[in-house]
Formats: structure tokens, sequence, C-alpha cells
């Protein structure tokens, strides 16, 4: 049952940039990427349950705010320790100046 | 005998790092991790948080036996190592058995000071390790009386766990205030004001007389006459690196053991990182430093085994830590002692960041506070900034509109 969420305005985010979006009982993190496309990603990082929409986003990586553990948003492979759990990612589109995320 | 390999000794967050960031950067041989203690390495910073919440997070193993086993690396658990024999090139263990090696990381981590004034008594207690959070959860009752002497990092997650326990806490500081070691006045003087709300009985300044078991728990005397009786007394008063290996294998101690900026002791095959070591920090000069931080730990260990591997690669980390008590969190990275004068940004919902600048304008470290993890992605692109040696204007950190992203990419 794949269904789509309006998440937010495509203006909240900055490019390179994350927030966050609380839905139904789940967090999730949506994502700018530099070259202006948008992304989605369960919202707490797989280590410790850690909001990833306080950390760094630098290029195609997030940065946990807490112990510096990386991923890539795109596909949400765990790049650097302490991380080895690779985070799930959500397909996204926007429109209308819309942000959705598709929840299964 | 046993093929020489890599042998690493402490099975903490530095050594285990090292472990698998061997075989990540492609080492085939054997690797042979040594611990003393008797569970799988893991994860120390929640000891003193989570593990003592009234619902306790369980151990935090840094990685499963499986992927101890998937990476080939032998672990050996309750198993001291006595000596190191550098000519040989091997160690000794507690058993009388050698383990010859290739290279030898020494990643001993280090120990409690210990407080000679409550010797004897059976109601102090330290904390390092897992058995140590575990007694000392069991005893965090909600009616306990708890005295804790030492107003650092240690002392304070522990004020702050036992009070969401519900017993009553006395903190102890010999100086005239909280954190003086590490920490900004500023952001101590947050934090002390979150313990008082709390309802911690915070006393700095103080000295103390003698400690004596009376009953079922301890009474604490101070030289100004006070007394406080308890039935737990925690002592955190810091930590000293454990180097008796490496002295008694000639090597140099100085503040830990000595190592230069690619964590090799005098002896080429011997290195040593995390809390055990002392090392020159290169965006200060060369200034020496010992770190008890847990990013440092992960960081060198992974730095380590790039050198066992003969990479040459120097330590460029800028140190960072961090410490939850209650909702806050406070962040630093640098060190403060380096600035000469600071610049404060309000980041909102009372966070704030202070900018350590040196006296010709360079930004040296920078230290923050605030409910979650408010300031955090602030503190981390400071940390980028400190490390590039940049000396963005003053009145641009301090204004909060202006991104510390932006002054990054100037």
């Amino acid at each position: 049952m794949a269904e789509w969420i309006e998440a937010c305005a495509a203006d909240d985010i900055d490019e390179e940039d994350v927030i966050r979006f609380d839905h139904a009982g789940r967090t999730f993190a949506i994502y700018r990427s530099p070259d202006d496309e948008y992304f989605a990603t369960d919202g707490l990082c797989t280590h410790e349950k850690v909001h990833l929409a306080d950390g760094l986003v630098m290029d195609d990586v997030i940065e946990c705010p807490k112990h510096n553990g990386r991923f890539n948003y795109k596909t949400g492979q765990a790049l650097r320790a302490p991380v080895c759990v690779n985070l799930k990612t959500y397909p996204v589109k926007v429109e209308a100046g819309k942000v959705l995320i598709q929840l299964d | 005998m046993n093929e020489r390999g890599m042998v690493i000794v402490g099975a903490g967050e530095c050594g285990t790092r090292a472990a698998f960031a061997l075989r990540e950067e492609g080492f085939a041989g054997p690797i042979t991790l040594i611990g003393a203690e008797r569970h799988l390495p893991y994860e120390r910073p929640p000891l003193s948080k989570a593990a003592l919440a009234p619902e306790p997070e369980g151990m935090k193993a840094i990685a499963e036996a499986e992927r101890f086993a998937a990476a080939d690396i032998r672990l050996l658990l309750q198993t001291q190592v006595v000596a190191i024999d550098r000519k040989a090139k091997s160690v000794e263990l507690g058993d009388g058995s050698r383990l010859p090696y290739e290279k030898l990381l020494l990643a001993t981590g280090a120990r409690p000071r210990g407080l000679p004034l409550a010797e004897g008594s059976g109601h102090c207690v330290y904390l390092r390790t897992h058995d140590d959070a575990e007694a000392i959860a069991k005893r965090l009752r909600p009616e306990a009386r708890i005295v804790i002497i030492g107003g650092g990092f240690i002392g304070l997650e522990l004020a702050a766990a036992a009070r969401k326990r519900g017993g009553a806490v006395t903190v102890l500081e010999a100086l005239p205030r909280l954190l003086a070691r590490a920490v900004p006045e500023e952001i101590a003087a947050v934090m002390t004001a979150a313990h008082r709300q709390n309802g911690v009985d915070i006393r700095c300044g103080v000295s103390l007389a003698s400690f004596g078991d009376e009953g079922r728990g301890v009474r604490v005397s101070l030289q100004d006459g006070a007394e406080i009786a308890a039935d737990l007394c925690i002592i955190g008063i810091g930590a000293i690196p454990n180097t008796e290996l490496a002295e008694r294998a000639g090597l140099a101690v100085v503040n830990g053991i000595r190592v230069d900026e690619r964590l090799a002791t005098a002896d080429p095959s011997i290195l040593a990182a995390g809390d055990c070591c002392s090392f020159p920090l290169e965006v200060y000069g060369g200034r020496r430093v010992r770190l008890e931080a847990w990013r440092n730990a992960n960081d060198q260990g992974s730095l380590a085994a790039r050198n066992m591997l003969s990479r040459g690669e120097a330590h460029a980390a800028v140190p960072w830590f961090w410490s939850d008590q209650y909702d806050l969190t406070l962040q630093v990275a640098g060190l403060v002692d380096e600035g000469k004068h600071t610049v404060r940004r309000d980041a909102g919902e009372g966070a704030f960041i202070l900018f350590h600048l040196a006296a010709d304008g360079r930004l040296v470290a920078a230290s923050g506070i605030g409910p979650g993890n408010t300031v955090a992605r602030d503190i981390r692109l400071a940390e980028m900034l400190i490390a590039r040696r940049a000396a963005p204007p003053p009145e641009k950190l301090a204004a909060a509109e202006t991104k510390l992203k932006s002054l990054l990419a100037a």
C-alpha cells in the first residue's frame, strides 16, 4: 500500500541540508542535495536513536550529530563507523512546490 | 608458534576500532585483540547515562561475536598482557604463553584515579566498566542518598542519572566551579543551574577531611566541619593512563605513552592510541595532549590501524567531545584554553555557542550547550573551520543568521 504523504514545501529545506518530518508516530529526514534533488530516509540513526536532521549534510552524505556515523542519504548505505546498519530510504517526488514521500 | 601478525592490547573502543579498520584497509594476516574484561567489547559512553536509567539499556556491544568471526579477528577476553619482549617482538600473556607480533598496538586505556582518603570504605565506588555500572545501577534506589566526589563529566552525568532514579544527590567539587578543566564558565553555569533545578546539592570549593563507614552507609566529613551521610559514594576525580606495560618495556611515558603524530612510539613496531597515549596536536603547533574521549579513541584506532600498515599518516583531527545531562547536551570542539577572545552566538531555545579565538583571530575552539542536539551541527562546522585554521570575522560568528557553512566555503 504505497501512500504518498506531503512532507514539507520544497523551499523549507536549504540546498545541501536536511529537516525532520514526523508522521503517524514515525520520524523521517528529508534532504535537499547540492544538485537540488530531494531524498528521504528514516529519521533516526541506526546506531543510537539520534535524529539525523540535527546532523550535517555534505554532498551525498549525512553525518550523525552524536557519533559522526555517516550514511549516503541517496542510497542509505552506512559509510563510517560506528554505524554498520544501512538506513532505510523512501521514494520522493516534488509536485507543485511540495515534497512528497512514499511510505510503505 | 603462532604466525606473526597484528596484536592489539586493549579491547575498548580504540583497540576494537583498530582491529576492524585493519581488515577494512585490506590486511589479510592474523589479528589478535586482547581484552582484560569478560565481556565482548562494548561502548562506554552509555555507562554513565542510559545504563543507569530507570529502565536501563543493556550493554551495547561495539560488534557482536559474528562480526568478529566474519572479520577473522581473534578475540582473547579475560586475558592479561604481562610483558612485551621487544627484541623477540612478542607479548607474554598472563598464562605464560607468548604471542609474536609484526606490529603491536597499545590501546590500554585509562582507569579511575583513586582517592586515598576513601580507601577501606565499603561504600565508595568508581565507574569505568560495565560491571561497575551494573553495581552502581543496583544501588541507585529512589530512597538512596548518593554523594558524588568530583564535579567533572563523570560525576555530573552520574548525578543526573541518580536524580532520574529519585535518589538524593550531593556533588562535592574541590575547585570553585564545576567542569573547570574543559568547559568555559558560561557553559558550566548553565549545567550547574540545571543540576540545582533538578534538586542536586552542589558544593564547590570544598575540601575532604575523612570517610568513615557507618552502619549501611558512609559519612563524608569536610574540612569545614560539615558532614554528609550517604548510602553510596561515587568517586569521579579523573583518570590515569594505563602505561605500566609500556614502561616496563622501556618505552617513554610522559602523561601517557609518548607517541609521535603517527602514533608510533620510539620502537617502530609499537604504536599507542586512545586514552593511554600522549601525542602532539598539529592544529596547535604540536602541543602535546592526552585525550579521554570516545571520538578520539575511535579516530585514533582507525589511524593506528592505517599506520600499522605503514601508511605514515599524521593525526589531524580536532579534539571533540560531548556530555548529556538531563535534556541538555554540551559539545566542545578544540581546546578552549587556546582562546584569547570569545564570541557568543545565540541559537534559540536557550542554546548558545561560544567561539574561542586566538590573539591573531584564528578560531581555535568552540563550545556550546542546548537542549538535545541543538548545537551539534554548528559545533561540527566549527570543528571543520578550526581544522582549516580559519579566522572568520567575529561579527559573522556572532550573527545567528550567518550560516557557518557559508564561512567554510569562504
